[in-house]
């Protein structure tokens, strides 16, 4: 178990330097230091092409402070799988370059659309071949280096520029994919969902994913201010409604005898105690432009209830899995 | 016959029978990579089911990875190679087209991968014979290409490309390229080397030493002196880097002969670039690639026995594209004929045929060239065939004008 402290934290130098071009107020790096903060020793990463890519590498400079490689955008778990193949072989012959590395952290990274979309094969297939790797999902909700497009991990009614909010159609029509219960479903010794507005939270679990033998799988809620639409100071506030409302639980399910085991985290567990705590969808969705429309010209109740009703129910059955 | 020293190695080589997939199986076995990554798409190859058998068995301790796709068998050599470690993969047909993204993308990066291809036709609609439409289409992708005309040659260049690739000058990943079913599936002789031998001339990967933004470092993803790689590159100096692939490719026209001399010192067997065939006195000459080569050369023999002055060329190197020795050896040939096994729609011809126009359209001295398409899907190229080519390019001869510049053969309607 992990035992990864915030003095320990505190004292790691952060592995993707300051200077990058990403926006002001991404979550993506906050998410990104943070899981790297907990890494054991010799780490390596790898990134899907997105935003996190783009605006750490711009070439002749970069912000990696670790040995990192993109090589295209639905191939993060093939590439991390490559790597980790390379340090197995070489651990096994007793020669090469990485052969003197008792353990070896690699890091895929990769937003929603290299993994709910054009990235779920290659993940899909890393997963089941058991490779010792930690795949961090970066889910901003749409293709957001690209213009906001939407993905399978857009949200319902958000509007992005491939599903705008028209007169007939009220933004997204389908619903977010369960990303992490397909992942589950793998039977993969560790899934876990983070949220930058608890980093201890983060930095534990990602310890916990780099210490167990297999595939470990982190999702990570990273609201977007340009996507979202809403002033970059407020991205913590938006990534912990995000939680609070039950929208994004935060969760770790480990492989134990066969058997998925779920575990609320502390700021999911204390809903989960205290229901009327809950806080309701509206707040969170009325902070976002992309939602706006759910508002103004006219209130759609209509979709708010559906909102609200849907996240009640994946909230149940994430509580019946825990066994509340 | 024997020179010093060459019958104490030929002794030492043990005469097997295998195909052309078996035959790079064994050679990649007596390499030992660190990383094999493979899908079978249709069509499939056995070269990794042998493969396989290795790994089960314990004969290689290499890490196989199954992986759930070709474009991830080369994705996952990427990560591998970038990590320092020698990776392999084999393909054919729609699994190279899957991994068109990656095959650029694995040069750019400046990986030396290898991968066997096994030459088949391109969907649709869907075949799963030889031709050579599924490589030509990566000839652009910054791979090194070698073409094979026997079980012999695949085994031999599945040893050899390794340093090609890994040439300090080089860098850059090598395709193997064998005809499917005529190569892949029939049984040769093929003479092989000690697996001790084999290990010698390979070696241990050596790196090349680049400047990182931490420093010195060898060019791989080393945790102690960390290197970015394959970051946004934009207008600024993109276009740098793709001038330092051209310079690699011109680098291994010089770097492929080195290797094979060296080659030749542990097989007895020497390859070039380009193998001609009779050429000193030829009136009419073909130039092609892969095992159609064989039966060409073999017909050239036949149509000098009845006095005509016939030669050929075999292209076994296409990528990079050895231009003036080319030049060189078709010297004073006043007629050529390619032979292409892919067609380039809309194309002014097929591809080999428009690198030797303009490979000679600078020259003063220039044959009459013209172009024949052949053997798609699998069609068969009879010694008929071949022969019916000679007699055209006689008939271009005689007039002195070459009247059809592409013209299909052995095909109907």
């Amino acid at each position: 178990m992990s035992d990864l402290t915030l003095r320990e934290a505190a004292k790691k130098p952060d592995l993707i330097a300051p200077g990058h071009r990403l926006c002001a107020g991404c979550d993506e790096t906050l998410i990104a230091r943070m899981v790297l903060k907990a890494a054991r020793g010799p780490i390596m990463a790898t990134s899907a092409t997105g935003c996190l890519e783009v605006a750490t590498t711009i070439f002749p400079y970069t912000a990696w402070n670790i040995p990192w490689i993109h090589s295209a955008f639905e191939n993060a778990a093939a590439t991390a799988s490559g790597i980790e193949a390379a340090w197995q072989a070489m651990r096994k012959k007793g020669k090469g370059p990485l052969a003197k590395y008792e353990t070896l952290d690699v890091v895929a990274f990769a937003g929603d659309g290299g993994t709910y979309d054009i990235g779920i094969q290659a993940l899909s297939g890393a997963l089941e071949r058991g490779h010792d790797f930690t795949y961090v999902l970066i889910d901003n909700e749409a293709y957001m280096n690209t213009g906001i497009q939407r993905s399978g991990g857009t949200p319902h009614a958000a509007s992005t520029t491939t599903s705008p909010a028209g007169h007939v159609i009220p933004g997204k029509r389908e619903w977010k994919k369960p990303i992490a219960e397909i992942v589950i479903a793998h039977e993969i010794p560790y899934v876990a969902t983070l949220n930058a507005a608890w980093p201890m939270d983060v930095m534990r679990k990602a310890r916990s994913a780099f210490e167990v033998k297999g595939p470990a799988f982190l999702h990570a809620i990273v609201p977007c201010a340009r996507g979202w639409r809403y002033p970059p100071e407020k991205t913590i506030e938006v990534s912990r409604l995000a939680t609070q409302t039950c929208l994004f639980p935060l969760y770790e399910c480990r492989l134990e005898e066969g058997r998925p085991v779920y575990q609320l985290s502390a700021a999911s567990a204390a809903i989960a105690r205290r229901p009327q705590s809950k806080k309701s969808v509206e707040e969170y969705l009325s902070m976002q432009g992309r939602f706006r429309h759910l508002f103004r010209p006219e209130r759609r109740d209509d979709i708010i209830d559906r909102i609200q009703a849907w996240v009640d129910h994946r909230w149940k059955l994430l509580l019946e899995k825990v066994g509340q | 016959m024997y020179y010093d020293g060459e019958e104490e190695m030929m002794q030492k080589q043990i005469l097997m029978g295998m195909n052309g997939d078996e035959a790079v199986a064994y050679a990649t076995k007596q390499v030992n990579p660190d990383v094999v990554a493979a899908y079978p798409i249709t069509p499939q190859t056995i070269i990794v089911e042998r493969f396989s058998e290795y790994v089960a068995d314990g004969l290689v301790d290499t890490e196989f990875v199954a992986v759930e796709s070709e474009h991830s068998a080369l994705s996952n050599c990427i990560g591998a190679a970038a990590a320092g470690a020698r990776a392999f993969t084999a393909t054919a047909a729609n699994g190279l087209a899957l991994m068109w993204e990656m095959t650029y993308i694995a040069a750019s990066l400046r990986l030396p991968i290898v991968m066997a291809i096994v030459n088949r036709a391109l969907s649709g609609p869907i075949n799963i014979h030889n031709d050579h439409s599924d490589s030509m289409g990566a000839r652009d992708s910054g791979w090194i290409q070698i073409y094979c005309e026997n079980s012999q040659e695949v085994y031999d260049a599945c040893i050899a490309a390794w340093r090609m690739g890994e040439h300090p000058d080089v860098q850059l990943p090598v395709m193997v390229c064998l005809d499917g079913f005529t190569l892949s599936h029939t049984m040769e002789n093929v003479l092989t080397i000690p697996d001790e031998e084999v290990r010698e001339f390979i070696g241990e990967r050596k790196f090349i030493t680049v400047r990182g933004h931490m420093g010195e470092t060898e060019f791989r993803l080393n945790p102690e002196i960390p290197l970015t790689m394959g970051p946004l590159d934009l207008q600024d100096f993109y276009f740098e880097h793709k001038l330092q692939q051209v310079e690699a490719m011109r680098l291994a026209l010089k770097a492929i002969p080195e290797v094979d001399a060296e080659y030749a010192k542990i097989s007895g067997r020497r390859y070039g670039m380009l193998h001609p065939y009779r050429m000193e006195d030829a009136e009419v000459a073909i130039i092609g690639m892969g095992s159609t080569m064989g039966t060409v050369m073999h017909m050239v023999d036949e149509l000098r026995a009845e006095g005509v002055k016939a030669g050929m060329i075999k292209m076994r190197v296409f990528r990079p594209f050895p231009t003036e020795e080319l030049i060189d050896i078709i010297g004073d040939v006043p007629v050529v004929g390619v032979l292409d096994k892919a067609a380039s729609f809309g194309a002014p011809g097929g591809p080999l045929y428009e690198e030797i126009k303009t490979t000679f359209y600078d020259e003063a001295k220039r044959p009459l060239v013209a172009d024949f398409i052949y053997g798609l899907g699998g069609r068969d190229a009879s010694p008929t065939l071949i022969k019916g080519v000679y007699k055209s390019l006689e008939e271009i001869s005689s007039k002195g004008e070459v009247a059809e510049k592409v013209s299909y053969v052995g095909v109907r309607g």
